[in-house]
């Protein structure tokens, strides 16, 4: 389980800044949960991308974007749409856009920070990670976590040690994670995401707040009792 | 004159390095500082280089101050968060260091303490950042200072790697960060540095070429093989491996290596790696 919540809509807005045409991705697993990437939201996010003038070329709400192989599958089914759109807004965790990102020759774009749960674990990934930063930055990173996939969670480029694409911390199993993003960067005509000066991360949202400090279920408890007040 | 001052005024500079000790014997550093004292511009003082602990940069960056040599403080981010980074670029101001060569610093994993918790929490461009912003007389906090201090703040670039693309992207960074001159890592091709000289022309930053001294034809092979961004070609291999006087051929590749690149960068910077002895010989041998 992951718990994401939406980013502001002008964080989103600024990802699309310049591009027309979006495809947008939804989950029903966690992230239908959490209410961010479930039908409901993917629908009323569609409606407003399009009264700020956003053609939607299409949307899709897969059972577990997680599994690659499934979210693979089904997008194919899209091919179309997919492929006439600038750009993918997903609308899950971290791993969610990840997985996406892996499996389209396309932008993608987070619409959602992925919140600390402080450890809890447990859903389908393959190599994709994400640390719950709580400030996704995978919009700079040409959709790969460059806190999960570079050994010291570089924000600004590659260090010094990489080798052959290889990362200086156990170089016989691990790809220099930001060769990878240099790699899938330069194929998206977007190395200039890679000349942005990021500022120090603000690490004190990689804390879970306090209301999701517990178990999976009494957080989700605690939320939708939260909610019920609201 | 200060390592700023030589560079504004078209020097060509010269910086070697000296590691602390493991221990607090600190004789045989001091030795190798006095060998190298009057002969180089500045000397980098190494923060646990490769991860091994020993005596940190700040206190070897404040002897060899002592002893009468220009230190470069070198910082890296492995160890230390915002906090402590910050802190310690003010001890070293008023301890009347200046020069400050920013790294991310090598992974915990690559040293003799592989638990440690590798921090990272900045990085080689948001330490730069940083000490532009206390200079300005603010902290990343935001706080104001009571006082600010002045650096000149430096950082590192391979000029040999590959692709290079992605490192010229990140010079291009810490220079807009604030990075006010380079050391680069071990060059052994001057063609392929000049190429590198020619694509950051227009950063109109200096840049001191790293010069690694060779030990032995084994060493070369070693390093080709386990060190990121290092490629010593077949011929130098071969020069090494056919030499008699192995440490006599070093000095000689290393004084022509510097005489090939001396007209194409601002400096040079050797690192001698335990060999500091041999420094005025490739200086006498270079002409420098
Ligand atoms: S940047 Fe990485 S760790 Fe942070 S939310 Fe995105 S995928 Fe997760
Ligand atoms: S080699 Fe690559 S993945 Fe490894 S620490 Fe450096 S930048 Fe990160």
């Amino acid at each position: 389980m992951l718990v994401s919540e939406m980013k502001p809509l002008e964080e989103v807005l600024g990802y699309l800044d310049g591009e027309g045409k979006v495809f947008i991705v939804g989950c029903k697993g966690c992230a239908e949960v959490c209410q961010t990437g479930g039908e409901p939201q993917v629908l009323e996010m569609k409606q407003t991308l399009e009264q700020q003038g956003k053609t939607i070329t299409g949307y899709t709400v897969i059972d577990f974007l997680c599994d690659k192989a499934l979210t693979k599958l089904r997008l194919k089914a899209h091919e179309d749409e997919v492929m006439a759109a600038d750009s993918l807004l997903v609308m899950t965790c971290g791993i969610g856009v990840q997985a996406t990102a892996a499996v389209v020759d396309k932008v993608v774009h987070p619409a959602c920070n992925t919140i600390n749960l402080g450890g809890a674990r447990g859903e389908w990934r393959g190599s994709e990670r994400c640390r719950e930063c709580g400030d996704c930055l995978l919009d700079m990173t040409g959709g790969i976590c460059p806190l999960t996939a570079c050994s010291k969670s570089l924000i600004n480029g590659p260090c010094g040690g990489a080798k052959n694409g290889k990362c200086e911390v156990e170089p016989e199993v691990r790809d220099c994670g930001w060769h990878l993003i240099y790699e899938r960067l330069k194929k998206l005509n977007r190395l200039d995401k890679m000349r942005e000066v990021l500022p120090p991360k603000a690490y004190s949202k990689m804390e879970p707040p306090k209301h999701l400090r517990s178990t999976i279920m009494w957080a989700l408890e605690q939320d939708e009792k939260e909610e019920a007040v609201r | 004159m200060s390592l700023r001052e030589k560079l504004a005024s078209g020097k060509f500079v010269v910086t070697a390095e000296v590691g602390p000790p493991k221990g607090v014997d600190i004789e045989e550093m001091k030795k190798n500082a006095e060998l190298l004292k009057d002969r180089v511009d500045a000397v980098n003082i190494t923060d646990q280089q490769s991860s091994v602990m020993r005596i940190g940069s700040l206190a070897g960056a404040h002897l060899v101050k002592q002893w009468g040599l220009e230190p470069v403080f070198q910082m890296t981010c492995r160890d230390r968060n915002r906090l402590a980074l910050q802190s310690d670029l003010l001890n070293a101001y008023v301890m009347g260091i200046e020069n400050v060569l920013c790294l991310t610093g090598d992974h915990v994993a690559l040293g003799d303490h592989p638990d440690a918790k590798p921090v990272f929490d900045l990085d080689s461009v948001s330490l730069l950042a940083a000490i532009k912003g206390l200079e300005q007389g603010r902290d990343l906090g935001g706080k104001e200072l009571a006082g600010s201090p002045r650096f000149f703040s430096g950082a590192s670039v391979t000029p040999c790697a590959e692709p290079l693309e992605p490192q010229i992207i990140k010079m291009e960074k810490k220079v807009k960060a604030g990075a006010q001159f380079f050391q680069t890592q071990a060059v052994y091709e001057p063609r392929q540095f000049e190429t590198f000289m020619q694509s950051v022309k227009h950063l109109n930053v200096p840049v001191l070429v790293g010069i690694v001294l060779l030990r032995s034809a084994a060493m070369a092979r070693f390093m080709n093989t386990n060190v990121a961004g290092i490629f010593v070609p077949d011929a130098l291999i071969e020069e090494m491996d056919k030499a008699e006087k192995k440490a006599a051929k070093g000095i000689e590749i290393a004084a022509r290596l510097i005489t090939e690149m001396k007209d194409m960068c601002q400096g040079v910077h050797i690192m001698a790696i335990g060999m500091e002895d041999r420094v005025p010989a490739i200086l006498d041998a270079a002409g420098l």
